[in-house]
């Protein structure tokens, strides 16, 4: 029941959202649904009745698809997640003003309830459906409230998801054929039965939908652009749990239909990851343009995440588990700073920014916070994560996780250049007068702030989550 | 046999309306009560209640299949005069013309779902054709619309003769016109005569022609743009599909048992690869929404041509699915583009801020077409590659079909780009409320059909 609540919560609170007018009572409504959908979330997150966490009617008896929703310690992640960052998002652009704020708020809470239903499906057909369905929203989000260029990039970015997520429909329809009874439902599909030649092409066609929207070296050319132009809250969502979807789906559905071809591919994605990871970390060096350092940022994470994913060990597992949490909770802070500074100074541009830590110091030391959960300093969240994937992927290829050990001090580089040129030195013309950051800013950042040292401390709790999780994914794995 | 007597049986009285009923407006309302009782008997009919027994010596067999199409093709028929009903009588001065034509246009569509026999196959394509041509022209003071007329009647009747020569060549094969033949294992490809692979192959090539696959789609974007508005939308739905409903009961009849002698999968594959690509090609380039909607619905055609390739459970079913999941998105597209003045996608600019609610609703149609999952054009595109993939063989192919329904989305998009993305003082005609609650109706239909399918399939299997 709680499963299905987590859905509905924010479907019905968006359409309801979609009509109301006046903006302030779209913002109010919009807070007190999302705050709703975070409290079914942690219910979910502590409740062990296995009747509360999984909810099962039939859907489409013809094609055998059922409407299965359940919530393991996977989902349980990425759900809390999900539900933590909409309230956040929401305290933190509280002063910014929308044209159509119902309509914005509302289709937030669609794109919410489409990646909600992505990470609590356990039925391929109705993954697919979600799948898409969270893209939808994220589309009109971006194309009507975006920046100057929004829509031929937002067009980009719907178009390879589409691709992508079409060939993730072959794919399923295909091995919904092998399956012993011809059914939609997660156990069906983990005993397909696939030649090694089908389930090679299967497992290509699978993984390039997930590898575009995590997005993984060769497929990450929509998500700077994007990123770029979508308003900030969007962004938010997107980079923040949108691209978690990506890797959720290879640790739901991709390595465990396919056990072997995910084996003997692993070294051309490990390579492609790390490449992609020094690649991004190189360009973000080179960025003058806040936002997309940050996008260019977040590729080289989720690519360390790709990589350790595919080191097929219960260590790197757990990391990435982890990690995916953690990197959704740093990523919306970071962009948290990066609107109040684009809505303070009309610009995002380092060269034109300079001494801000003298004017705003509390904006500052939120924001080294997690500027250094970025880097994975050790006490902040990211470190347990990233430590456990280095493990991982050390244990599977020493070469290769030595490569991928460069773009974390390229990481630091970056991040604290970033810091540098923002916060320290001489205050500079734009600067001069500038105030400190408001109080649901502030509010939002230390939320995030409280997390990240919380979590990053005393890991424990989010530890067992995963690790139950990732024994059971890795079991499944001759 | 109960919609083949009344559709024409109610053609003949709305003839004698048009000249004993003086309103005009009431045209409108008697081809609606047409089209109930014709549902209503219909439905009926598969029921296992027959008006009328006529001993067909075989020629017509009523399938359930084939009557389960029926009631498609009629209600989305209500659905289109009660959306356009208005707009149809305006195109001339002949109201109760147009309508009567569409009855008999229903009745070939009738004949086209239950034929056994190939002159009736023939004798269905003439009476559903012929009103056609006339439909097409019947803006006659527009110079293109008689154009199209012409084109489209020359092009037919070529089509037509080609027709005529393949079941002629397929009776000196078999020496029969049913569909079921007896086949004797000996012999040349056992038992299946050259002379019936060629009639066949003309068969094939002219009903190509008429559901408009390439390479012989060529007549239908000048057609489709020529043609009155509310036109195009009947011949490119409706007329459309029952085409593809003779087509595969063709397949299934004489195609699946002379598959030994020649490899028709082959050779629908190549026609579906060239269908998809001349349509979506094409449809990108196009700056009238109209004329994009012709090419977009060769390339639906390309899409509804699986169940002719694969021929399987997930096809027939699947081609259901589509018809009625074409036709209601294609319809109410329609019914707004008649209302535009500007038809370009210039003219749909700003159209969300001006009309929030057909705009709306044309977006929901434009998903269904391009297959976003919601809406029935999803699993209509769902069964149509699930019957391909349950095949085993040209993966490929459905690999290749994906890729272009992404490309058509470039198309779609560009509408809704323009709806909502865009700003402008698009213009249109007089909206009455009604016109916008039928909208709404017939987006919550594609949304129920693509949410919860299980109704509509107990509604066709009842």
């Amino acid at each position: 029941m709680i499963a299905l609540l987590l859905i509905l919560v924010p479907v019905i609170g968006g359409l309801i959202t979609l009509f109301i007018k006046n903006k302030n009572t779209a913002k109010g409504f919009s807070l007190f649904v999302s705050i709703i959908t975070l409290i079914f979330a942690l219910i979910g997150v502590y409740s062990t009745q296995v009747n509360q966490l999984h909810f099962d009617v039939a859907w489409m008896p013809d094609l055998n698809s059922r409407i299965t929703l359940g919530l393991d310690g996977l989902s349980k992640i990425l759900s809390l997640l999900t539900a933590i960052s909409l309230p956040v998002i929401i305290t933190a652009t509280y002063k910014n003003t929308y044209t159509n704020a119902g309509k914005f708020y509302g289709l937030m809470f669609l794109c919410q309830a489409g990646m909600l239903g992505v990470f609590l499906s356990m039925d391929a057909l109705l993954f697919y459906f979600f799948w898409e369905l969270a893209l939808i929203p994220a589309y009109f989000l971006c194309s009507i409230w975006g920046g100057e260029k929004r829509i031929p990039v937002t067009f980009k970015f719907f178009v390879y998801t589409f691709v992508g997520s079409l060939l993730m429909l072959i794919s399923i329809l295909f091995i919904y054929s092998k399956t012993p009874d011809h059914s939609f439902a997660m156990q069906s599909f983990y005993h397909a039965k696939l030649s090694a030649s089908q389930s090679q092409w299967m497992f290509w066609l699978f993984f390039i939908a997930l590898a575009i929207k995590m997005p993984v070296f060769p497929f990450h050319t929509w998500q700077p652009d994007t990123y770029e132009q979508a308003p900030t809250a969007v962004t938010m969502l997107l980079s923040g749990v949108m691209v978690k979807m990506g890797v959720f789906g290879v640790i739901r559905w991709l390595l465990p239909i396919f056990p072997q071809a995910s084996q003997t591919n692993s070294s051309i994605i490990i390579t492609l990851s790390v490449i992609g990871m020094l690649y991004a970390s190189l360009i973000a060096i080179r960025q003058n343009d806040m936002k997309r350092l940050i996008a260019y940022s977040s590729i080289a994470h989720v690519g360390l995440m790709c990589a350790a994913l595919f080191s097929n060990q219960q260590v790197g597992m757990q990391g990435v588990l982890i990690q995916m949490f953690n990197h959704g909770i740093n990523i919306i802070g970071l962009w948290i700073v990066a609107d109040a500074i684009e809505k303070q100074f009309g610009t995002r541009k380092f060269s034109e920014l300079g001494g801000l830590g003298q004017r705003a110091p509390t904006l500052a030391i939120l924001f080294v916070v997690l500027c250094l959960a970025n880097v994975a300093l050790p006490l902040t969240n990211a470190f347990v994560g990233e430590f456990l994937m280095f493990n991982g992927l050390f244990r599977y290829n020493p070469v290769m996780a030595g490569i991928a050990l460069i773009a974390i001090i390229l990481a630091a580089v970056y991040t604290l250049n970033m810091i540098q040129k923002i916060f320290y030195g001489n205050t500079v013309a734009l600067t001069a007068n500038a105030h400190d950051s408001s109080f649901n800013i502030n509010a939002a950042l230390v939320i995030l702030v409280i997390v990240v040292i919380v979590f990053g401390i005393y890991p424990q709790p989010m530890l067992n989550l995963a690790q139950e999780s990732a024994k059971m994914f890795i079991a499944k794995i001759p | 046999m109960n919609a083949i007597i009344f559709s024409a049986g109610w053609g003949i009285i709305m003839m004698f309306c048009s000249f004993l009923v003086r309103n005009k407006s009431s045209f409108r309302h008697i081809a609606v009560v047409g089209l109930l009782v014709l549902l209503v008997v219909n439905i009926l009919d598969s029921n296992g209640v027959a008006v009328f027994h006529i001993d067909s010596k075989n020629m017509l067999a009523y399938t359930r299949f084939g009557l389960l199409f029926n009631s498609i093709a009629i209600a989305s028929t209500l659905i289109y005069v009660l959306l356009s009903g208005k707009d149809i009588a305006r195109i001339g001065s002949y109201a109760a013309e147009y309508f009567i034509l569409i009855f008999f246009v229903l009745c070939g569509v009738a004949i086209l779902s239950s034929y056994n026999n190939l002159l009736m196959l023939f004798l269905g394509i003439e009476i559903l054709s012929i009103p056609l041509y006339i439909l097409t022209g019947s803006d006659k003071r527009n110079l293109k619309s008689n154009e199209a007329s012409l084109k489209y009647f020359l092009m037919g009747s070529f089509s037509t003769a080609l027709m005529v020569m393949g079941i002629a060549l397929m009776y000196g094969g078999t020496g029969t016109f049913s569909l079921d033949v007896v086949r004797t294992e000996t012999g040349l490809y056992k038992g299946v005569s050259f002379l019936e692979i060629i009639g066949l192959l003309f068969l094939m090539v002219s009903m190509c022609f008429k559901v408009s696959a390439a390479p012989f789609h060529f007549w239908t974007p000048d057609v489709y743009d020529g043609a009155p508005g509310v036109i195009t939308s009947f011949m490119a739905t409706i007329v459309k599909v029952a085409g593809f409903i003779a087509f595969l009961k063709l397949c299934y009849g004489r195609m699946t048992t002379t598959s030994t002698a020649i490899d028709w999968q082959l050779l629908f594959a190549v026609i579906i690869i060239a269908t998809l690509l001349f349509g979506n090609i094409t449809a990108i380039f196009q700056q009238s929404v109209k004329r994009m909607l012709a090419y977009s619905s060769i390339a639906q055609a390309g899409f509804m041509l699986f169940a002719l390739f694969s021929l399987n459970d997930f096809a027939s079913k699947g081609l259901l699915m589509y018809s009625a999941a074409y036709s209601l998105a294609t319809i109410g597209l329609f019914a707004v583009l008649v209302k535009m003045k500007d038809v370009t996608f210039e003219g749909y600019n700003g159209l969300a801020k001006t009309q929030p609610v057909l705009a709306a609703t044309n977006a929901i149609f434009l998903f269904s077409l391009a297959g976003i999952p919601l809406t029935a054009g999803f699993l209509a595109k769902y069964y149509m590659l699930a019957s391909v993939v349950e095949t085993g063989n040209y993966i490929w192919l459905v690999v290749v079909a994906v890729l272009f329904a992404a490309i058509s989305t470039y198309y779609y998009f560009r509408v809704i780009q323009a709806m909502y993305f865009k700003t402008g003082e698009p213009q249109t005609e007089n909206i009455t409320g009604s016109f916008k609650f039928g909208l709404i109706a017939l987006a919550a239909i594609i949304i129920i059909i693509g949410v919860l399918p299980q109704y509509l399939f107990n509604w066709l299997y009842f």
